[in-house]
């Protein structure tokens, strides 16, 4: 099984804590000529918006010119990367394709719209009294979210043929109930950095993996 | 095994259609409306967040999500017709019946109707009669005793 994620939300909807177990790099690195083939935008990357080609797929962003990381559609000497690329006495240039990493601004919007996601399917729906978002799936991955009493939600994004990881939610929620409120240094609802939180979590993640299939009876745990 | 309604949401966000079965009462019409446009919302907010956080690239098609309750399937056409199925949680994958309805009943009935609209709320009742049938020979439809 791959675990990719781990995201804990608080009760008003801000990322608290994530974690990415695998993020499965997918770079692809091309040398072009003039005119370039690929249609690129400009928003907060510089991102392909058509042309696929070559393992390059719509969505993935411009990582390296010649080697060079471009940062904020910037070249290392502080040129604009898009401007770089349409200058033809520039080529034939070697350019680094990947999937962009998800920034951790990034990760606190999609984490606060998941928030509100999970509301409103509870809202919508067609019987009474549902919860709300427990399992959200998709063709590549899926994404599983566990509601506490205290409204902390702890989300789970694994690949798409996983099944049974509620043992596993119930088990990193008792590893936050361990590590993060019986901390006295730890203020409720605020973002998690606590080492012993973290080396755990990572336990937990590495046994689940170990296990293939995760264990909820542990001794020594409590119910 | 139950299903308790069913959408149809043009690439613009009109609701095309909707129906509810084993419904304890018919909601009113702007009850109705309102939903309408909350489903509309979720799944447009749904896509966007399933391709963004999705941590392999290709194809994120956002598929189906399961409450304690219910369970929403999706399935969204090339031509962005959305079909929207909320079923109960027995039911597994049933993305080739709503490719189906689409396929077998909305092209045929609608989409082949020279009079018909697209853009506006279906008024076909051979639609709205072929779609009831076919629903109620789903193995799965099991209307409240």
């Amino acid at each position: 099984m791959v675990l990719y994620s781990v995201y804990i939300i608080n009760k008003a909807g801000s990322l608290i804590y994530n974690y990415d177990n695998v993020i499965p790099r997918t770079e692809v690195e091309k040398t072009f000529s003039y005119p370039l083939e690929m249609v690129l935008r400009e928003e907060e990357r510089l991102t392909v918006a058509y042309g696929e080609r070559d393992g390059i797929k719509i969505g993935y962003a411009v990582i390296a010119i010649n080697g060079e990381t471009v940062t904020n559609r910037k070249m290392p000497d502080g040129t604009q990367a898009l401007a770089y690329l349409q200058n033809p006495d520039n080529y034939p240039l070697n350019i680094r394709f990947g999937k962009p990493k998800l920034s951790i601004n990034e990760k606190i919007t999609l984490a606060s719209t998941f928030h509100s996601m999970f509301a409103i399917a509870c809202k919508l729906s067609p019987v009474s009294n549902s919860s709300g978002i427990e399992v959200l799936e998709t063709g590549t991955f899926r994404l599983w979210c566990y509601q506490t009493l205290t409204g902390i939600k702890f989300v789970v994004i694994t690949d798409q043929h996983q099944s049974g990881i509620q043992p596993l939610l119930r088990k990193i929620y008792e590893i936050y109930t361990d590590y993060a409120l019986k901390n006295p240094f730890y203020s409720l609802d605020m973002p998690i950095r606590l080492e012993l939180f973290d080396l755990n979590l990572k336990g937990v993640l590495e046994a689940a993996e170990k296990n293939q299939q995760y264990n909820a009876n542990i001794p020594n745990s409590t119910i | 095994m139950a299903i308790y309604d069913f959408y149809i949401f043009n690439r613009e966000g009109t609701c095309l259609y909707y129906i509810q079965w084993n419904g304890k009462k018919q909601p009113s019409s702007s009850a109705v409306e309102h939903n309408c446009k909350l489903m509309y919302g979720l799944l447009y907010s749904l896509k966007s967040f399933v391709s963004r956080i999705s941590p392999t690239d290709g194809k994120d098609q956002f598929a189906s999500y399961r409450t304690n309750k219910y369970k929403l399937n999706y399935y969204e056409t090339p031509s962005g017709l959305k079909f929207i199925m909320n079923t109960d949680l027995s039911v597994g994958n049933i993305r080739d019946i709503m490719k189906t309805i689409y396929r077998k009943i909305y092209v045929e009935y609608i989409v082949k109707n020279p009079f018909a609209d697209l853009s506006k709320p279906v008024s076909s009742e051979l639609f709205i009669s072929k779609l009831d049938t076919f629903i109620k020979e789903l193995p799965f439809f099991n209307p409240k005793p």
